[in-house]
């Protein structure tokens, strides 16, 4: 997996010259920081890399452990953080900070960046680093541009973004920026924000969304188990009636 | 076939390339199914054709007229699935199952409107549907103005009609009647008795033609035992025209007029301008309504 983004940064050197994909004729930098996550988000966004080496021809990866053999951490334009942060461990904290000073936009890459996802749980005393006890979405510490949830996110959903990002279409990124507003997340989102709101409707994204089924439906309703929630937010995020992006849906079907 | 039709933009009835009136040729069926029996048919021939391996629709759950979502990959699945259900069924549950555990790779979904919007919401911004968007093949929605929560279902059946949901052989809704028929009554409840027993979700809903879908259709603006269908998309378009050349659905005259597609806007504008009000009041009262203040729309008709 790394091996595979390792090369697509050494043929993007071969390629430098041919490379002037963006209006600003500058190849973007990019960072990838990984905290307490799981990796899944770097394997889903490696998911796409036939698809997007030549996208990522146009960029530059700068910072990034085990992506690039560079230890000081350099300005960047984009920063994709992993994980949420770890209070106890002082590294990740620094790293959070510091990767705020030097870069231009800081987006954290799924639910655990998010949210804290299923991070939130760690009450603290597992071996390696018993005293690694509280954890936090990026934003409760530092200001983030814009939050892309999942557990981890898909891979259609990486490539999306990344194409919107070097295109700079804002209205398709627009959403993301909002979603940096909710600090947490959890299953009973829906309770309280949709059917409390008297706006569902019984069509059973959520349960789709879930990737742990502790959202299922019963009786036209979402019904919620908290014991297997991972407080990733897509049942949230996905649902129907939460927001309505029908401007990006007739773009997509070529109505406008 | 001849040369794509262009899209008509149309904040009534949403954007299509035409609108036919049709019914299905199979006698098998138009038996079992409603109306025109256009959505059955349509996804047996789609399927015979390899345009989908399968497909969510709402089939039968353990209660009688309480459906459950299920992923039909046969024309008998199909068959058995057909006919209205006038209550919720979550289909868009389904959408990773049926990538998953059932496999398919060219997915076809049978949604009221509200359903389609979820389906396309998921289409633009896929977070938590991983390789679950890319095979959807095929996507056809039904006419809808409101829906029931099961309970409201069994009250009309108990307590308007006298029987019970196992009694109930057949649904409809027609000339402004909910008509619950068993093998040997019939009884027509005024829509107008079933105000206050819809979902409440409703209220905010502008679509009533499924706008979004590749294909929808419906009763209205049709005769008796044919359907209305709008061919929106090019994938919905092409299906229907080789339908049509194949013989699957036979086409009549359009009826343009009062009780044809003039019938049909007026009811879809009827329940955009109702529900448009709605969505403002809700947003008075302060409440999470992620649709548009009537002031601020260019179009209050238009579905945002
Ligand atoms: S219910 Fe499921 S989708 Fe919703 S936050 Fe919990 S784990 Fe995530
Ligand atoms: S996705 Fe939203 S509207 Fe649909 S059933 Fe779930 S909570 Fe209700
Ligand atoms: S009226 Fe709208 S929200 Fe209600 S079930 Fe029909 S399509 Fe869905």
């Amino acid at each position: 997996m790394f091996d595979k983004l390792k090369n697509m940064i050494k043929s993007e050197e071969n390629t430098k010259t041919s490379s002037t994909k963006l209006s600003s004729g500058k190849k973007l930098k990019i960072g990838y920081i990984h905290l307490s996550g799981c990796t899944g988000d770097l394997m889903s966004f490696t998911e796409n890399y036939d698809e997007l080496a030549d996208l990522l021809d146009a960029v530059d990866i700068v910072y990034g452990q085990t992506l690039v053999d560079c230890w000081e951490m350099p300005e960047m334009d984009i920063v994709l953080i992993e994980g949420s942060v770890c209070l106890e461990d002082e590294h990740s904290v620094k790293e959070l900070k510091e990767a705020r000073d030097k870069s231009k936009l800081l987006v954290a890459l799924g639910s655990c960046a998010c949210t804290g996802g299923f991070t939130v749980y760690s009450k603290g005393g597992q071996r390696a680093q018993p005293q690694h006890s509280s954890f936090l979405a990026l934003q409760r510490l530092v200001k983030v541009d814009m939050a892309i949830p999942g557990c981890p996110p898909s891979p259609q959903i990486i490539k999306k973004v990344i194409l919107a990002a070097v295109n700079s279409d804002m209205d398709y990124l627009a959403p993301f920026m909002k979603f940096t507003e909710n600090q947490d997340a959890c299953g009973c989102d829906l309770q309280k924000r949709i059917i409390n709101q008297s706006i569902c409707i019984g069509c059973g994204a959520c349960a789709a969304a879930c990737p742990t089924r502790a959202m299922t439906m019963k009786d036209g309703r979402p019904s919620f188990n908290c014991d297997r929630c991972v407080k990733c937010g897509l049942c949230y995020y996905q649902c129907t009636r939460s927001w309505w992006p029908i401007d990006q849906i007739k773009k997509e079907m070529g109505l406008e | 076939m001849g040369g794509k039709e262009i899209m008509i933009h149309d904040s009534a009835l949403g954007p299509h390339q035409e609108i036919l009136t049709a019914r299905a040729t199979d006698k098998k069926i138009l038996g079992k199914a409603q109306d025109g029996g256009i959505v059955t048919a349509l996804l047996v021939y789609a399927l015979e054709k390899n345009i989908i391996d399968g497909t969510i629709v709402a089939g039968d759950g353990k209660e009688a007229w309480k459906p459950e979502p299920i992923v039909a990959t046969t024309k008998k699945e199909i068959l058995k699935s057909s006919g209205t259900k006038y209550t919720m069924c979550p289909n868009l549950a389904m959408v990773k199952e049926a990538t998953r555990r059932y496999g398919l790779e060219k997915m076809g979904i049978v949604g009221t409107p509200c359903q389609i919007m979820g389906v396309r919401k998921m289409q633009a911004y896929p977070m938590g549907l991983r390789h679950v968007t890319d095979k959807i093949a095929l996507i056809a929605g039904i006419y809808c103005m409101e829906n029931f929560p099961y309970d409201s279902l069994k009250a009309f059946i108990q307590d308007k009609a006298n029987t019970t949901p196992e009694k109930v052989v057949k649904m409809d809704i027609s000339k402004g009647k909910l008509f619950i028929r068993t093998s040997d009554d019939e009884t027509a409840i005024p829509i107008k008795q079933t105000h206050g027993y819809e979902q409440s979700g409703c209220r905010y809903c502008m679509d009533y033609v499924a706008e979004l879908s590749d294909v929808s259709c419906g009763s209205v603006g049709a005769k008796p035992g044919w359907s209305t269908v709008i061919k929106r998309t090019d994938v919905g378009c092409s299906l229907v025209d080789s339908a049509v050349e194949d013989g699957v659905l036979e086409v009549t005259e359009t009826n343009t007029g009062k009780f044809g597609l003039e019938m049909l806007r007026k009811l879809a504008t009827n329940k955009k301008k109702q529900r448009v009000k709605n969505v403002d009041k809700a947003l008075d009262l302060g409440l999470e309504v992620p649709f548009t203040r009537s002031d601020l729309k260019e179009d209050i008709l238009e579905n945002r």
